[in-house]
C-alpha cells in the first residue's frame, strides 16, 4: 500500500478517483428509486392506491380490448401504492416532474387542487371539447367535480358514488322495523335492533370516515346542503352550537351502544362482514360496496335482502327528500406535463368505453356515459343506479372541502367521538383549530 | 503505519470518501432541513420566505406539545423499563441459570429479530376487542372483569405500546449486559462472598459499580432509540386514538408528507434534535468520569 502510495502521480489523483468513485455510488443509489420518473407517454404510465382493484382491472381489461390500439402506441404500465401513503409519493414526484401520465390525485381535493395550481393536473372539460366528446361525463358527476374543485372538472368519475344507508330487510321485517324517514325513527329502529341482539350500524371507526360521513349527512339534514361550504367559507365555525349538536347526536349513538364494542378497532372490511354476514342491522356506505355486496362469499345475507335509504330527515331541518351524498371515489387525473396525443388517444378510449365496461364487468356504477347499453345487471345495481339519476340534490361529504390536516383530525378522533373518550365540542374544536391554521 | 497517517495525502485517502458521504448523506440534508425552517410550503405548491413564523408556531401547537409530553414520556419509561429488565434477565443469566442460560438467552431475544410489523399485529390481535376478544380480554372475562377497549384509549393504548416495545427489547439489553457481567473477574466475586456480600448486597456494592459502563451504554442506546420512535408506534397504533400515542417522529412525518408543510416539520425536526442533544449532553457530562480505567 506504502508503495502504491508513493507513485507521486497515483497519489495525486487517488482521492479524486476515490471521491468520484463514492459521489457515483451516491448517485446511482439516488436515482435507483426513481422507477416511474420522467416516462412522458412513451407508456400509459398509471400510479394508483393499492386497495382499488376496480379500475386497474377495468383498465387492463380495456387494454387488451377497446384500446388495443392505444396500448400498442402507448403500453399501459400500473403501478400501485398503499392509499395511506399516496399523498406522500405525489409530493415527492410532484417535485421531481415526475408524476405519471394518470394518477390518484391524493386522498384529500385540497391536495387535488394544489397539483392543479402548479400545473400538474389536466383540465378536461378542454381536453374532452377538443376530442369532440363533451358528452362523455355524466352532468350529475361533472357537477359533483366541479362542486368539490372551484368549478373546475379535474378529475374523472372512474366511480359516481350515491351515499346512504343500506339496511337488512329481513332483520327490519323480523323487528317490525319500516324504513326510517326520519332522524328520531332511526334512533328508535337502532334501539329495536339493539334489543334483539344485533348491532344496528356497522361503522368503521379505525377509517373514522364512516362515522364522519354521520356527522355531515345530519348537518346537510339539518341545515340544508350549504352547511359545509359554509363552514369552509368562514361564514360559520364547526363550534357554533347547531353544528356540535350534529357531532353530540353521533356521540349519542355510540354511547347507546348502536356501533357495538371496539368501534375504534374496527376496519372497513370487519364492517362490511358484520353488515354481510348479518350481524349488524344497518350499514352508512356508498354504491362502491355493490361489488362486495355482488361477493356471494361475502354476503351471506343475499342481494335480495339489502335495501337502501337516503340519510334520515332531521324534524324541522332544511334538508329535503332524496338527498345523497354523492362522490366520484378517489380522483383519478391526467398529468398535464405529459398529455400528448397518446394519452389523448387512452383519454378518449377510456371515456367512450369505461362506463359500459365497469358496469358489466364489476357491477361499477361510474360517471361515463353508458356507449354500450348493459343488460342483466343484478336488481340492487339497477336501483342504485336509478337512485343515482334520480337524485335531486346531491350533497359532500365532512372532509371534502378540508384541508389535508383537518381532514386527518377530523378522522383519527371520530372513534373516540362515537366512543365518548372526547366530547362533541372538544372533537369540533380540534377539527376547527386545524381548519384556523390553514 | 506511522508513515501512512503521517502523509496528509494518505489520510484524505482513506479519510475522504467517508467524510463525503457522510457530507452528502448527513450533514448537506441536516443543513439543508434547518433551512427549511425558515420557509413555509412544499414541493407541489413552491417555498415562501416565512421568518421566524414556524418557530412561533411550533411554541403555540398544542399538537407539538402534546407529541414532545408523549415523546418525553415514552423515552423515560421504555428506557427504564428496558435497561431494568435487561439487567434483572442477565442477573438471572449469570448467577441463577449459569452455564444452562442458553436456551432461556434464545428464547427472550427471540422477539429482537422478529419484524416490528409482525409484533404490532401480534398485539393488537392480543388485546383486541373487536370484532372478538383477542387473548388479554377473554382472560379478563374468564374471571369475571368486562373487556377492555384497549387501543380505543389513550392511557391504555400507551400501556399496551410499552408491554410490547419492552417485550420486543428487553431481550437484546439482557444480552449486552450479560456480556458486562460476565467480564466480572470471578476472584473479586469470590473475595466479596468471602467477605460476607451476599444477594442484594453483593449486587449493589459489587456487580453494579463492575457493570457500570456497559449499563451506561445500554442507557444511551435505549434513550436513542426510544427518542425516535417511529415504526413500532405506527405500526400498532399509527398514533391514536385521536393523537393520544403521536410521538415527534410521526408528527414531524405527517406535518411534512401528509400535510404539505416541509418547513414547519423541519421546525418539528429541529426541536427533536435539540431535545435528543440536551439529553446526549446531559448523559455524558453525568459519565465523563472514564469508569473503565477505575
Amino acid at each position: 500500500m506504502v508503495s502504491v502510495l508513493s507513485r507521486p502521480k497515483a497519489r495525486a489523483i487517488a482521492p479524486v478517483i476515490a471521491s468520484a468513485g463514492a459521489l457515483a455510488l451516491l448517485l446511482s443509489g439516488c436515482g435507483a428509486g426513481g422507477g416511474s420518473s420522467a416516462q412522458g407517454s412513451k407508456d400509459f404510465s398509471y400510479l394508483t392506491n393499492v386497495e382499488n382493484t376496480t379500475i386497474r382491472g377495468e383498465l387492463e381489461a380495456l387494454s387488451k380490448d377497446q384500446c388495443a390500439a392505444e396500448n400498442k402506441a402507448a403500453p399501459l404500465k400500473v403501478e400501485t401504492v398503499p392509499q395511506t401513503s399516496l399523498d406522500q409519493k405525489l409530493q415527492l414526484l410532484a417535485g421531481q416532474n415526475a408524476l405519471p401520465v394518470q394518477y390518484a390525485a391524493g386522498n384529500a381535493p385540497a391536495l387535488t387542487q394544489d397539483l392543479d395550481k402548479s400545473g400538474n393536473v389536466l383540465d378536461f372539460e378542454k381536453a374532452l371539447k377538443d376530442l369532440n366528446i363533451s358528452d362523455a361525463i355524466l352532468p350529475g358527476a361533472a357537477a359533483t367535480i366541479k362542486s368539490l374543485y372551484g368549478g373546475k372538472l379535474n378529475v374523472l368519475p372512474y366511480q359516481y358514488n350515491v351515499e346512504g344507508i343500506w339496511y337488512n330487510k329481513k332483520l327490519f321485517a323480523d323487528n317490525g322495523i319500516t324504513e326510517p324517514k326520519t332522524w328520531d325513527d332511526f334512533v328508535a329502529a337502532g334501539e329495536k335492533l339493539k334489543t334483539a341482539g344485533v348491532t344496528p350500524l356497522a361503522a368503521s371507526g379505525k377509517q373514522g370516515w364512516p362515522l364522519t360521513r354521520l356527522v355531515s349527512g345530519y348537518l346537510f339534514s339539518d341545515l340544508g346542503p350549504d352547511a359545509m361550504k359554509k363552514v369552509a367559507d368562514g361564514q360559520a365555525k364547526l363550534t357554533d352550537p347547531e353544528y356540535v349538536k350534529a357531532a353530540q347526536a353521533v356521540a349519542d349513538l355510540g354511547a347507546k351502544g348502536y356501533f357495538g364494542q371496539g368501534v375504534g378497532s374496527i376496519d372497513y372490511d370487519t364492517a362490511a362482514s358484520q353488515f354481510l354476514s348479518g350481524k349488524a342491522g344497518m350499514f352508512y356506505m356508498g354504491s362502491w360496496i355493490l361489488s362486495n355486496f355482488d361477493d356471494k362469499a361475502q354476503n351471506k345475507i343475499g342481494e335480495e335482502n339489502i335495501g337502501f335509504m337516503p340519510f334520515p330527515k332531521v324534524s324541522g331541518g332544511k334538508g329535503i327528500d332524496n338527498q345523497y351524498a354523492t362522490n366520484v371515489g378517489l380522483p383519478m387525473t391526467f398529468n398535464a406535463k405529459t398529455y400528448d396525443s397518446n394519452a389523448s388517444a387512452w383519454l378518449k378510449c377510456i371515456a367512450t368505453n369505461y362506463g359500459s365496461t365497469a358496469l358489466k364487468d364489476k357491477n361499477s356504477i361510474s360517471g361515463f356515459k353508458l356507449n354500450t347499453p348493459v343488460d342483466n345487471i343484478p336488481p340492487l345495481v339497477k336501483s342504485t343506479q336509478e337512485t343515482v339519476n334520480n337524485t335531486k340534490e346531491s350533497v359532500l361529504w365532512f372532509e371534502a372541502l378540508f384541508s389535508t390536516k383537518a381532514t386527518t383530525t377530523s378522522q383519527t378522533n371520530a372513534a373516540g367521538l362515537a366512543s365518548g373518550s372526547i366530547t362533541p365540542q372538544k372533537f369540533m374544536e380540534l377539527v376547527q383549530n386545524d381548519l384556523n391554521s390553514k | 503505519m506511522n508513515n501512512v497517517l503521517g502523509d496528509k495525502k494518505a489520510i484524505a485517502v482513506l479519510l475522504g470518501p467517508a467524510l463525503l458521504v457522510y457530507t452528502v448523506a448527513m450533514l448537506l440534508p441536516v443543513f439543508w432541513s434547518a433551512g427549511y425552517t425558515f420557509l413555509s410550503g412544499n414541493a407541489i405548491t413552491g417555498f415562501t420566505f416565512a421568518g421566524l413564523a414556524n418557530f412561533e408556531k411550533l411554541f403555540s401547537d398544542p399538537a407539538v406539545g402534546e407529541a414532545l409530553w408523549f415523546t418525553i414520556r415514552y423515552a423515560v419509561v421504555i428506557t427504564i423499563g428496558q435497561v431494568l429488565l435487561g439487567y434483572m434477565l442477565s442477573l438471572l443469566y449469570v448467577f441463577a441459570l449459569k452455564r444452562g442460560s442458553s436456551l432461556i438467552r434464545t428464547l427472550v431475544f427471540f422477539p429482537v429479530v422478529l419484524p416490528t410489523v409482525a409484533v404490532a399485529l401480534l398485539f393488537q390481535k392480543m388485546f383486541e376487542i373487536a370484532p372478538q376478544n383477542g387473548l388479554v380480554n377473554s382472560a379478563l372475562n374468564a374471571v369475571g372483569i368486562g373487556s377492555i377497549d384497549w387501543l380505543g384509549n389513550g392511557s391504555t393504548a400507551f400501556l399496551v405500546i410499552v408491554i410490547m416495545d419492552l417485550w420486543r427489547s428487553m431481550g437484546f439489553y439482557a444480552v449486552l449486559l450479560y456480556t458486562g457481567l460476565v467480564d466480572i473477574p470471578d476472584d473479586i466475586l469470590e473475595s466479596a462472598r468471602l467477605d460476607g456480600a451476599r444477594g442484594l448486597h453483593l449486587i449493589r456494592h459489587i456487580i453494579l459499580p463492575l457493570s457500570l459502563p456497559v449499563l451506561l451504554s445500554s442507557i444511551i442506546f435505549s434513550i436513542n432509540g426510544t427518542l425516535k420512535v417511529f415504526d413500532s408506534i405506527v405500526a400498532l397504533t399509527d398514533g391514536g386514538p385521536g393523537s393520544a400515542t403521536t410521538p415527534l417522529t410521526l408528527l414531524m412525518f405527517r406535518t411534512s408528507f401528509t400535510y404539505g408543510d416541509y418547513g414547519y416539520g423541519s421546525s418539528i425536526a429541529l426541536l427533536l434534535t435539540i431535545l435528543c442533544l440536551i439529553v446526549t449532553l446531559f448523559i455524558f457530562r453525568s459519565s465523563r468520569r472514564d469508569l473503565t480505567k477505575d
